[in-house]
Parts: C-alpha cells; sequence; structure tokens
C-alpha cells in the first residue's frame, strides 16, 4: 500500500465566540493516497467545509484554536508559517467551493484571474503563456470556444461553466490533491453530472487524489473510494464506499441512506425521515451527539461512544455507536430504498 | 368534476430593451412560453424543470403576482388572467403559495404569531384571544409548539421557518397551495421532515398543490401527476409513474439520466455499460 | 461601452434643459411680479424696466421668452444690479478661488479618508480601528460654521502662523496662494473625511467577507495581492461614484458656507450675497451653473462607473 500523500490526523477546530467555544471539528483522522477519492458527508453544522478549509489553511483567525495534524507529504500544515502555506495553495492543494456564481471576481475577466493563479507561483510566466495554458486548461475541462471565451467575464458565464472554469484555475498548477467543497450543490441536476463526471474523469486521468464535501450521499455514489460521515464535528462512520452502501453501521447514516430516492424503486408510502434536527455546536447532548434525534437510542448512550471498529473482518470501517453489529444489522430497515442486503 | 385550477397557453414574456435616448423593446426573454395544465381537488401537480426553465415564473403569472402577457387562468371555472390587485383580494383566502428560502420569505421585525395570524385577521376569520388560539393550535399542529407564538424568526432553523411559512399557507384553509422549491434549501435529513408534513396536511385539509421543484425525486414522491419544464415549456406530461418510468421526451430522459445513483454497484454497471 | 457614453451624454443634455426650463418657469414665469422688474432691480427706473421688457420679449410667447433668456445667458446678457456687471463675468472670476479650494479640499479628504478607512478595516475591532472610527465620527459631527472660526482663532489669531481670510491668486504668490488656503481645505475636508473613511471601512469588511475573497487567498495570492487587486479594487468603485457627486455638489456651491466664514470671493460667495439681497440675475447664473457642474459630475461618475465595474457595462446576461 502506498504512503498517504495528506494525512490527517485527531484535527481539532473551535472558535472562539461570544457565547462560548464553537468546536466545529472534533477529531477527525483521515488519509488519502495518491488517485484516492475520500468523501466526507455531513449536513450543516456537521463540520465537513471546516475541515476542508482548515486543511488548506483558510480558517486560520484570532479565534480559532487549530489542533492536531495535517501532513501533506513531509510538511506539517498546522503550523506552517503564512508564507508557506500560501507557496502550497494552488500549487500542491488546490480547492475549488461551492457557489461559483460569486467565487469569482466580477470585475475581472475571468482568464486573467487564472492567469493571476499561475502567476502566484510562476510570476515569470508571460501574460501570453499564461493566455495559452488558460486555453489549455478550458479544453481540459469541456469549456467549448475557448480562445474566445478566455476574454469573457464572469458573469457571461452560466453556473455549470463557472464551475469548469474553477476546476481548470485549480487545476493550473498541476497541483497533487484536490479539494471540492460541495462543488455540485449550487446547480442544476443535468450540470451536476457532467461537473462529477468532470471530477471523476480528472481523478482517473490525471492521478489527482481528491477530498469531495458534499451533503448528498447520492453523489459519493458515483465518485468515492472511501467515505466519512461527519455529524456535529464529529466523524461518526468511515469506511470504503461499499461499506457504507452496503453494511452502514450507524443509525444517522441510515437515515442519511434513507432519505436518497431511488427513481427505479417503487415510492415508498411515507418518506423515510430523521426526527428532530442538528445541535447547535454550542448545546451539544451529553454522550453521543446523535443521541436526541436516533430511534435506537438506550441507556448507554449518555457515554460518548469512541470510534471503533467493531466488525471483526473490516478493520478499517469504523463508526461512533454503541449497538452490537447483530443489533444493528437487526434495526437497521431502511424501506427498500437503496441496495441493502436483506437482514440475514 | 371540473379541475380546481386550469391553465391554458399560459404566456409571460420579459422585454429587453435597448436604445439611446428612448429604450425600444428589441426582444424578450420568453420566460413561460404557453404552458397548460390542470390541477383537480386535493390533488398534487409536479412542475419539475431547471434552473431557467421557467417554473417559478409560471406560478407567479398563476397566482397573478405578476401579469401573465396572455393565457388563460381559471380557478374554480372563473378566468383570473389579468385581474387586479383588489379583485384577486377575497381569491388569495384559496390560494396560496409557500416559498423557497425559509430565511428571506419571513418578515424578521414580526412575531410568529403575527405572520402566522395575519391572514386570519386580514380576513376577518377571528381575532383577539381566538385568533391566537386557532394560531397556537396551527403551530402544534406544523410540529412547532404553542409557546412558539411569541418568538422571532431568527431564533428558528430553516426547517422550523418553513413550517412556519406552511402554517401561514394553510391557517385559511386555501383549497390550492403553490409550493415553489420548499425543501431545496434545506438540510437532506429535515427535507423528508417537510414533505411527509405536506402530505399530511394534504389529506387533513383536502389542498390541492402545485409542487415545483428541480429535484425529481422528491417531486416523484409528493405527486399525483407531473409536467416537465424545459425552456419555457412543458414537453412532457403524465402521471408520476408514467413520466418517471415510460419518459417520451428526450428532454425528461436526459433529467432522469442525470439524477445520480445512490448505489454502487449499479452506478459501476451504468458507467461500464457506458 | 460607446454605446453606454452616448446614452449617457445625451441623458446628460436633457437634463440640462430641463433644470433651464425650471430656472426659467421658477424664476421668470410663476412669480407675480413682473420678470422685467425682478430683473431690473430695487432702485430701477422705470424706463430700465420697459427696456429689459423689450429686450427680453415679456410680451411674446412663453417659448419665446424661454429662448430669448437662454439666448441672454449665454451672450452673458444677463447682468445683476448693483454694481452693474453681467453676471458671468462675475462667475467666471469667481471659479479660480471657488476651485482651487474645492480641488484641493477634495485631495485632502480623498486622500486621508481613504488611508483611514483602509486602517480601520485591516485593523477592524482593533484599537486602531475604535480610535479612528472616533475620529471620523467627530469629523462628521463638528459643523462647519463651528470649526471655521476655531480654527481661524488658534492659527491665525492666536498663533499667528496662519492668515485669516481672503484668497491670493496662484499667479500672483504661490507661496501666498498656499498659506492663505490651508485652513479652508482642513475646514472642508475634515467633514468629508470622515464621511468616506466609514464608507471604505464598511465596503472593505464587506467585500472581505465574498466568496471571491477566498477563492484569491486559496490561489496561494499573499495577503498584500490579495487586498490591494480583490479587496481595494472592489470596494473603491462604490467610493469612486460618491465623489464624484460629493464633488460635483461641491464645486456648484455647497463650499457657500467656507468661503463666506473665510471671505474668499468664490461662486460660493458670490451665490451667498445675491441670496441675502435678493438679486435675481445672479441666483438665476449660479443655479445654472450649479445645475451644469452637477449634471457634468453624474455623467462622469456613470461613465467611470461602467469602466470600472463590467456587469454594468455589458448588461447581465449569460451564455454558454
Amino acid at each position: 500500500m502506498s504512503e498517504p500523500l495528506l494525512s490527517v490526523q485527531d484535527l481539532r477546530v473551535g472558535f472562539a465566540t461570544e457565547e462560548g467555544v464553537v468546536q466545529a471539528v472534533d477529531g477527525v483522522s483521515f488519509d488519502l493516497r495518491p488517485s484516492e477519492v475520500v468523501a466526507i458527508v455531513g449536513e450543516s453544522g456537521s463540520g465537513k467545509s471546516v475541515t476542508a478549509q482548515t486543511i488548506i489553511g483558510l480558517t486560520r483567525a484570532n479565534n480559532a484554536r487549530i489542533e492536531g495534524s495535517v501532513k501533506l507529504g513531509a510538511v506539517e500544515l498546522t503550523s506552517a508559517d503564512d508564507a508557506e502555506m500560501r507557496k502550497l495553495r494552488g500549487e500542491r492543494i488546490a480547492m475549488v467551493f461551492q457557489d461559483p456564481m460569486t467565487s469569482f471576481n466580477p470585475v475581472y475577466r475571468l482568464g486573467d484571474q487564472i492567469v493571476e493563479a499561475i502567476r502566484a507561483h510562476r510570476p515569470d510566466t508571460s501574460k501570453r503563456a499564461g493566455k495559452e495554458r488558460v486555453v489549455e486548461l478550458f479544453e481540459a475541462v469541456g469549456i467549448p470556444n475557448a480562445e474566445r471565451r478566455v476574454d469573457d467575464y464572469p458573469h457571461e458565464f452560466s453556473g455549470g461553466m463557472r464551475q469548469r472554469a474553477m476546476i481548470a484555475m485549480a487545476l493550473a498548477r498541476e497541483p497533487e490533491v484536490l479539494i471540492a467543497d460541495e462543488p455540485t450543490t449550487a446547480l442544476d441536476v443535468t450540470i451536476q453530472a457532467q461537473i462529477l463526471g468532470l471530477i471523476e474523469q480528472l481523478n482517473r486521468e490525471r492521478n489527482l487524489a481528491t477530498i469531495l464535501i458534499t451533503h448528498d450521499l447520492g453523489v459519493v455514489a458515483e465518485v468515492a473510494d472511501r467515505v466519512l460521515v461527519m455529524y456535529a464535528g464529529k466523524v461518526v462512520e468511515e469506511g470504503t464506499l461499499d461499506e457504507i452502501f452496503y453494511d452502514p453501521q450507524h443509525p444517522y447514516t441510515w437515515g442519511l441512506l434513507g432519505s436518497l430516492t431511488r427513481l427505479d424503486r417503487p415510492r415508498p408510502h411515507r418518506l423515510p425521515q430523521i426526527a428532530g434536527s442538528p445541535p447547535s455546536l454550542l448545546e451539544l447532548p451529553e454522550g453521543c451527539p446523535f443521541r436526541p434525534r436516533c430511534p435506537h437510542e438506550f441507556s448507554k448512550c449518555t457515554q460518548y461512544p469512541g470510534l471503533e471498529a467493531r466488525l471483526a473482518d473490516s478493520p478499517a470501517h469504523r463508526d461512533r455507536c454503541w449497538l452490537t453489529p447483530e443489533e444493528k444489522r437487526g434495526k437497521r430497515q431502511v424501506e427498500g430504498q437503496i441496495g441493502l442486503e436483506a437482514p440475514r | 368534476m371540473s379541475a380546481l385550477l386550469e391553465v391554458t397557453d399560459l404566456v409571460k414574456h420579459f422585454p429587453i430593451k435597448r436604445g439611446i435616448l428612448i429604450d425600444r423593446e428589441v426582444d424578450q426573454v420568453k420566460a413561460v412560453d404557453g404552458v397548460s395544465f390542470k390541477v383537480g381537488r386535493g390533488e398534487t401537480l409536479g412542475l419539475v424543470g431547471e434552473s431557467g426553465s421557467g417554473k417559478s415564473t409560471a406560478c407567479r403569472a398563476v397566482l397573478q403576482l405578476i401579469k401573465p402577457t396572455s393565457g388563460s387562468v381559471k380557478f374554480e371555472g372563473q378566468e383570473i388572467a389579468g385581474l387586479g390587485r383588489r379583485q384577486m383580494r377575497p381569491l388569495r383566502r384559496e390560494m396560496q403559495m409557500i416559498f423557497q428560502d425559509p430565511y428571506a420569505s419571513l418578515n424578521p421585525r414580526k412575531r410568529i404569531g403575527q405572520i402566522v395570524g395575519d391572514p386570519l385577521k386580514r380576513q376577518g376569520v377571528a381575532s383577539g384571544s381566538e385568533l391566537r388560539q386557532q394560531v397556537q393550535e396551527l403551530l402544534e399542529r406544523v410540529g412547532l409548539s404553542s409557546e412558539h407564538y411569541y418568538r422571532f424568526p431568527h431564533e428558528f432553523s430553516g426547517g422550523q421557518r418553513q413550517r412556519i411559512g406552511i402554517a401561514r399557507a394553510v391557517s385559511l384553509k386555501p383549497k390550492l397551495v403553490i409550493c415553489d422549491e420548499p425543501v431545496s434549501a434545506l438540510d437532506v435529513s429535515i427535507q423528508a421532515q417537510i414533505v411527509n408534513l405536506l402530505d399530511d396536511l394534504q389529506d387533513e385539509f383536502g389542498l390541492a398543490y402545485l409542487f415545483v421543484a428541480h429535484d425529481i425525486g422528491v417531486v416523484r414522491h409528493i405527486s399525483d401527476r407531473i409536467a416537465v419544464m424545459n425552456e419555457g415549456k412543458i414537453v412532457e406530461q403524465g402521471t408520476a409513474d408514467q413520466v418517471c418510468e415510460q419518459p417520451k421526451d428526450e428532454y425528461t430522459k436526459k433529467l432522469l439520466a442525470a439524477v445520480p445513483i445512490p448505489d454502487p454497484r449499479e452506478s459501476r454497471e451504468r458507467v461500464r455499460n457506458g | 461601452m460607446i454605446r453606454f457614453v452616448a446614452r449617457r451624454l445625451v441623458g446628460m443634455a436633457a437634463v440640462l434643459f430641463a433644470v433651464s426650463v425650471i430656472v426659467f418657469v421658477v424664476f421668470m414665469v410663476l412669480p407675480k411680479q413682473n420678470p422685467a422688474q425682478s430683473l431690473a432691480g430695487k432702485n430701477a427706473t422705470p424706463l430700465l424696466v420697459k427696456n429689459i421688457e423689450e429686450e427680453w420679449g415679456f410680451d411674446e410667447s412663453l417659448p419665446k421668452q424661454y429662448l430669448t433668456m437662454m439666448e441672454k445667458v449665454f451672450t452673458g446678457e444677463l447682468i445683476q444690479y448693483e454694481p452693474r456687471l453681467p453676471v458671468s463675468d462675475r462667475i467666471v472670476e469667481g471659479i479660480p478661488a471657488t476651485f482651487s479650494l474645492t480641488i484641493g479640499a477634495a485631495a485632502i479628504w480623498l486622500f486621508f479618508g481613504l488611508l483611514l478607512g483602509y486602517l480601520s478595516a485591516i485593523r477592524a475591532g482593533g484599537w486602531l480601528d475604535r480610535i479612528l472610527t472616533g475620529v471620523s465620527i467627530a469629523g462628521i459631527s463638528v459643523p462647519v460654521f463651528l470649526l471655521a472660526p476655531v480654527l481661524i482663532y488658534v492659527f491665525a489669531n492666536k498663533l499667528e502662523i496662519l492668515p485669516n481670510g481672503q484668497y491670493v491668486p496662484f499667479s500672483e504668490d504661490p507661496a501666498e496662494w498656499l498659506k492663505h488656503l490651508v485652513l479652508p481645505w482642513v475646514t472642508l475636508a475634515v467633514l468629508s473625511i470622515g464621511f468616506y473613511s466609514r464608507v471604505l471601512r464598511s465596503n472593505m469588511l464587506d467585500v472581505m467577507n465574498e466568496d471571491y475573497v477566498r477563492t484569491a487567498r486559496a490561489k496561494g495570492l499573499s495577503e498584500r495581492q490579495v487586498m490591494t487587486r480583490h479587496v481595494l479594487r472592489n470596494s473603491l468603485i462604490p467610493v469612486i461614484t460618491l465623489f464624484g457627486l460629493d464633488f460635483g455638489a461641491t464645486i456648484a456651491g455647497t463650499a457657500i458656507i467656507t468661503e463666506a466664514i473665510f471671505d474668499i470671493d468664490g461662486v460660493g460667495n458670490y451665490a451667498a450675497e445675491a441670496v441675502a439681497k435678493f438679486e435675481l440675475p445672479p441666483i438665476m447664473g449660479v443655479a445654472l451653473y450649479g445645475a451644469f457642474f452637477v449634471v457634468l459630475m453624474n455623467t462622469i461618475v456613470d461613465i467611470v462607473y461602467a469602466y470600472l465595474d463590467p456587469r454594468v457595462r455589458l448588461g447581465e446576461t449569460a451564455s454558454g
């Protein structure tokens, strides 16, 4: 097994606010190997975006407290100084954000903004060479009429094209790691499929290790190798794609899987739902954070469960739930919505 | 039995104006380009389409929130297309709307009790303590608690705010509720709650829904019939099962094919088979 | 872009026309008094009044009267009473003083206002921000008619390092020109420094939270590059348009009080005197002069804004 490209160990990120400390990320660990796609799935408040932004150093602030380790090869990112981080951003790790409509500066031409990204690391690149590279990149991400569009302004591109341009910009310096933070959430479903296809293709063709942040498990099924499910700042389950989809261990994961719609299956009478809403990070419940919403809660749940591998033959499949594997298999039912094996 | 809502050849064009001193109309944005559909009593018609398809504009034109360029909108047999605000007022009891953005659609300066109670008060249904009681019952019915009556919108989460919007919309027991992307802005685990709530309210109050969304999975679940919109036109209409399982139109097929398959094995199969 | 500029110029002409018509109606048509009488002045002889009546054609149709009036304005025949001078001459005389005052003050307030605003924004919430905010608010709050006499008292009367008023033309003596303008510049600038620093600070704080600033950092740009190329560039756009309008209004005459207190013989002072004595011709003249500059600056501002923000220029359209 090859050496991990990026190694996150017990990452914790807390923000001091007027109402108290918000622990946005509470002990996240994972490895990313070359050409792997790791998906981090969660809803609002889960900490998935903060994790992604902390890796690249964007959450550094006076009121932020970052603990743990993020290693890119041999470089420790959490303690790297600002100059070092600046050199890495765009060069070795690149990031694509959620809303393509607001992620580009509206007053500069789009091509110029990508050339800026190139010259941030290679200042000696001529404007002409930069523009040629942009045309190349536009073609690689499927933007038609590349030569002409290089001089257009962001508002002259549609949402899907802007997102492609964002990806093109991220690829400009041929980074080793791509972090995509909800790259398709703001897009129409037909465009979503195209962008996902593009990310998957780039991952395959360029060996581009990718961290995909999303709230949509459906998106994950097409692209990911491994999945981390986050809730209230903590990882509640992690495993390979097949493990998460076909043998999910945590009740929150069951809930997320249940909320997926399958067009090729008959409609359920009632949409499976998770009761309640995600907790405020300032008032976390005692013990398991999912406890108030969990239909299977029992006495042990007031003790905070550790993230452990509880299945004998899947040491990399870990979860944070006190139920035994047998109990889990018995209790999980998702109304036949997904490809779960029937309970044995 | 005649349909509750009958829309025929509805058109809404927005003029594009250019000129130096005086603006001249040079072209038009055909947001809604001849759309026809019916919604029967107590049934749900799903209107599905991507951004720019015209579905939101169509809703507003149906409710006369914007004036249609041409076409007919009949509510309970009465022609309402082109009616002015005063003439529409008595009809507002019967036709309501739920909006997409739970953070923008509630007036942050008003208390929940006022937001939900205003329609009842305005239409003269109740007042004073009787009004308060009715509103509190309504709040409980949509899954909130009666003490929320005194709170402000900012104290609630997105899902809760959407419930408030729903309470406001059904307070007058309308016959038709137009839901314009009511769950798109919500977390996945909350979406199902709201959809189920809408289902329950429909059974209880006999509401008809025009349910507009871009997520065909959700639309399929709640709708009896579905109409697919693309670039201002309806390209396909039928029962939910018909449209989703045996789509006839190319765009519909494209839309259905784009929905991610949340099943890794099948997804891999699909890729292998091209 | 060309079409945009053409539109704006046509608009400008239309507005100026409208203003001139309004001036005509307000001063000539509406008052009960015979307009010739108003033009002639308090000590006019009936003969003078009759002459004016004939020259200006007040017995003819209104549109013709309007045309006559405009002709007279442009050929410099608008004449004030005491002393008997063409209004336009007097205005032209006053322009160097007013322009010196306004342009100098504008340069000062723009420079310091933006500097303070920038410093406040990058250190938002800190002690420097708090101090600068206090200074800004003080500046906005102090009225001109209080500040000016105080400055005069301190610097001219007590310390005697600066003169207490009057204007010395640059051509006469550059050093004196400068010395005489220092206090008036400061007086006029203090208010705007406070205002502009608040505006820039607020814009910058908004822009710093925008997604595209986050993208800029994620690309690997240095903090300085992010600040200048993305934050400042975008924050300054509304400030520039604000400045254009402000400057236009100041040149048009809102420097009236400053000119009056410092005894600077500019257009503002002229207007102040005319209003005090209610002399119609100068009032009309200054009104047209003022309107011209305000409309001109408005137009320039519109054009500059379109140049800086491509969305305005091209109209928001999406293609591809």
